[in-house]
């Protein structure tokens, strides 16, 4: 008896219950492709946050107020941080490898453009510098200048989501708008970022520095400053600068004292990495429970399968099959039924993967594949061998009784 | 499988030859049958003392459940009066290479548990049984897989063929189990549908087949490993007189080619075609008769004018005859 005719007798075991089969090969299919795409979907948000984040320059140092979690006794003393602090970073003498410095305030305001109303998350004001610092391009019209900014002038740049929500297909360029009740032109929208996250990189506002605290946030606190290092080399000696000036200025002896912080776009990316793991792990746990209850579904058929042909198992013993190509054929069909639906779960997880899912493009991790698979079939082998024993086990005169 | 296969392979060969040749003249008497088992091309033999029954059976007991709710389906009560057949506790029974027995009882007389054990599906509470020489009790469970493939042919009441599988792949199934190739595995089950006169429903399932044309499938599928015995439980309780009528005539020169046939029946009709008739009653047997002698055809195919519902051997013409037909080539590799 070879193991090509066992095989053969399992296609007919799994041929003579086509929808039976089918459906049970659908349970190991969409386990399967659950956690392709999941994963893929978790990797995918994880590679275009960081994808996002590197786009924003891995130069880029953001300093903000605060002493952070270990220094909470040194509240009260807080200094916020001014557009003082701003110039003395700008200082090349003090801060040789900072290349620009751009303060910031944010605040969120609704902006109003003929009726049409919509809420802007980020309504950002600062110095021209912040465009290339953060990696802002302006697709169309033109950034505002530094003139602007001394003028107080109420221009604004405006993101791509901002300009598709207020204006449609209009071009934005030279048109006034109303934000929080202060008129602005437009005179430049920004290419489309694209992003994942809770915020929409593409909903924002970006006036000057002067303008946003007259008519918004007043001319107190920033809420960040922008640094841009020389390079990206540099970032490190740029970190410790910031550190030096910031303390000069705040005037803070102690290190271990500061109240403000100054992180990099590598740690944040860190943060970014770590929270996303967790979040593809969530997704994959839930995808392999998932491949688990098709396994149960293998069992469940593979029993009532037994069940259903415990005769023909009689009647195959009393013309003399062993125990082990009972065993084989059962085993067989449980293995075939999570092969071919672990097969086509792979097909349709590659496929599904291919698409846009809320926002994520996915990203394949090809070992998630095969362990998918792999884990298919072991299941198919596992959950199938307690029918199979069973078929094999019935003793020949009562199988051939049951009716 | 090999250690076994050579356990077997002297067996199957007596076997083999007992029931390949001696159609046409059959010797009669046992000294000519002894001469035909360890004729030159078999130099196994039998052993010391002469060919070995097809069948022994020593105190055979089948009891079912425990202590007072103890039901003894075969062998009589334990302290029971000594039977008619002298056997007293427990079943004896010695049939011989070419016979047809025939087992006739009412039901709950213990026939059809006989029948599951003499084909190894059911083993006994007590007693021995040799099976073509082969003390069955002793062998493990993938042994006793051999020998209902290579020893036993199975033919059911109610056929029991595979469902969803057309009568061809039917037939060739006990040969795959016994791992005849592919090519010489078709050769010999379509020889055997021959030989049962349906060469014609080759690519028939069972739900696009008669009764009498399943049994006959069924017939084929039994007698393709060329086993020792033809183990028929009431054949024809499922089948209207035309097909009885076929199947018989199909047993009955299966059985005149010298295949042993055993088969179980409480038709009268039935059991004058067999060459000796057994009734059990009670799990006993209680006698034991002789119709024909048990190395010459049988009745039906003596004196045809007296079984008028089974067609005359030339009905068949078209079918093979057995001598040295592909059907004996053994089911040993």
């Amino acid at each position: 008896m070879n193991p090509v005719e066992i095989l053969r007798f399992a296609v007919g075991g799994l041929a003579a219950n086509k929808v039976r089969s089918g459906l049970t090969m659908l349970g190991v299919l969409i386990g399967v492709a659950a956690v392709i795409i999941l994963l893929a979907v978790g990797n995918g948000s994880s590679q275009s946050v960081k994808d996002s984040i590197e786009k924003l320059g891995t130069n880029a140092l953001t300093v903000t107020s605060g002493g952070g979690f270990q220094s909470g006794s040194s509240a009260q003393g807080t200094k916020p941080l001014t557009v003082d602090d701003a110039r003395a970073l700008a200082d090349p003498a003090d801060a040789p490898d900072i290349a620009s410095v751009a303060p910031e305030v944010t605040t969120s305001q609704t902006a109003v453009y003929d009726g049409t109303s919509h809420s802007v998350s980020q309504v950002v004001g600062t110095y021209p510098a912040y465009f290339k610092t953060s990696n802002s391009r302006v697709d169309k019209g033109d950034y505002f200048s530094a003139d602007d900014v001394l003028n107080s002038r109420k221009v604004a740049v405006i993101g791509s989501t901002t300009a598709t929500d207020l204006f449609g297909t209009v071009s934005p360029i030279g048109k006034k708008v109303v934000i929080g009740g202060t008129p602005f032109t437009v005179v430049g929208e920004l290419a489309t970022k694209g992003g994942t996250g809770f915020q929409d990189p593409d909903d924002t506002v970006i006036a000057p520095l002067p303008t946003v605290q007259n008519a918004f946030t007043g001319f107190g606190s920033l809420s960040q400053i922008l640094v841009e290092a020389k390079s990206s080399s540099a970032t490190t000696k740029a970190q410790n600068e910031i550190t030096t000036v910031l303390m000069g200025t705040h005037g803070i002896k102690d290190a271990s004292d500061v109240d403000f912080q100054v992180s990099s776009q590598q740690s944040l990316l860190d943060t970014q990495s770590s929270t996303n793991k967790t979040f593809t792990v969530l997704l994959g746990a839930v995808a392999a429970i998932s491949l688990l209850v098709g396994g149960i579904g293998i069992t469940n058929i593979m029993l009532v399968t037994v069940t259903e042909r415990t005769r023909e198992i009689g009647i195959r013993k009393a013309i003399g099959a062993p125990r082990g190509v009972i065993l084989g054929q059962f085993l067989a069909e449980s293995t075939l039924l999570s092969l071919i639906g672990g097969g086509l779960g792979v097909v349709a997880g590659l496929i599904g993967s291919r698409f846009t899912i809320v926002g994520i493009r996915p990203v394949v991790i090809p070992s998630s594949v095969w362990g998918a698979f792999a884990i298919a079939v072991a299941i198919g082998l596992f959950f199938g061998g307690y029918p199979a024993n069973r078929a094999a086990g019935l003793r020949p005169i009562e199988a051939l009784r049951h009716e | 499988m090999g250690r076994l296969a050579d356990r077997f392979g002297g067996r199957l060969g007596a076997a083999r030859s007992g029931a390949g040749g001696h159609r046409g003249a059959r010797p009669s008497g046992p000294a000519g049958r002894a001469d035909g088992a360890t004729g030159p091309e078999d130099p196994v033999g039998d052993g010391p003392w002469g060919p070995s029954p097809v069948i022994e059976v020593r105190s055979l007991r089948k009891t079912y459940g425990h202590g007072d709710a103890t039901v003894r389906a075969l062998g009589g009560p334990p302290s029971a009066r000594v039977g008619p057949d002298g056997g007293g506790d427990g079943v004896d029974l010695v049939v011989e290479q070419g016979d047809y027995v025939a087992v006739m009882g009412s039901s709950g007389s213990g026939k059809s548990t006989l029948m599951n054990i003499l084909g190894c599906l059911d083993v006994p509470t007590s007693g021995r049984y040799l099976l073509d020489g082969i003390d069955v009790g002793g062998l493990d469970e993938h042994q006793l897989s051999l020998v209902r493939n290579r020893k036993i042919g199975f033919v059911f009441q109610s056929f029991n063929l595979v469902p969803r599988t057309p009568a061809l792949a039917q037939v060739e199934l006990p040969l795959a189990y016994a791992g005849v190739r592919a090519a010489e595995r078709r050769r010999r089950a379509l020889a055997a549908l021959a030989l049962v006169g349906l060469a014609d429903r080759v690519d028939h399932r069972p739900n696009e087949l008669s009764g009498g044309q399943q049994q006959r499938v069924a017939v084929a599928r039994a007698l393709v490993t060329a086993p020792a015995m033809l183990l028929a439980d009431e054949p024809t309780g499922n089948l209207d007189s035309r097909s009885t009528g076929d199947v018989l005539a199909v047993i009955d020169r299966l059985n005149a080619a010298g295949r042993t046939v055993v088969l179980i029946t409480h038709e009268d009709e039935v059991a004058r075609h067999a060459k000796r008739v057994l009734r059990l009653v009670d799990g006993q047997i209680i006698a034991d008769v002789r119709q024909a002698p048990a190395d010459g055809p049988p009745p039906a195919l003596l004196d045809p004018a007296a079984f008028p519902s089974s067609p005359a051997p030339g009905a068949h013409a078209a079918t093979p005859v057995l001598t040295g037909s592909p059907l004996d080539g053994g089911a040993s590799r």
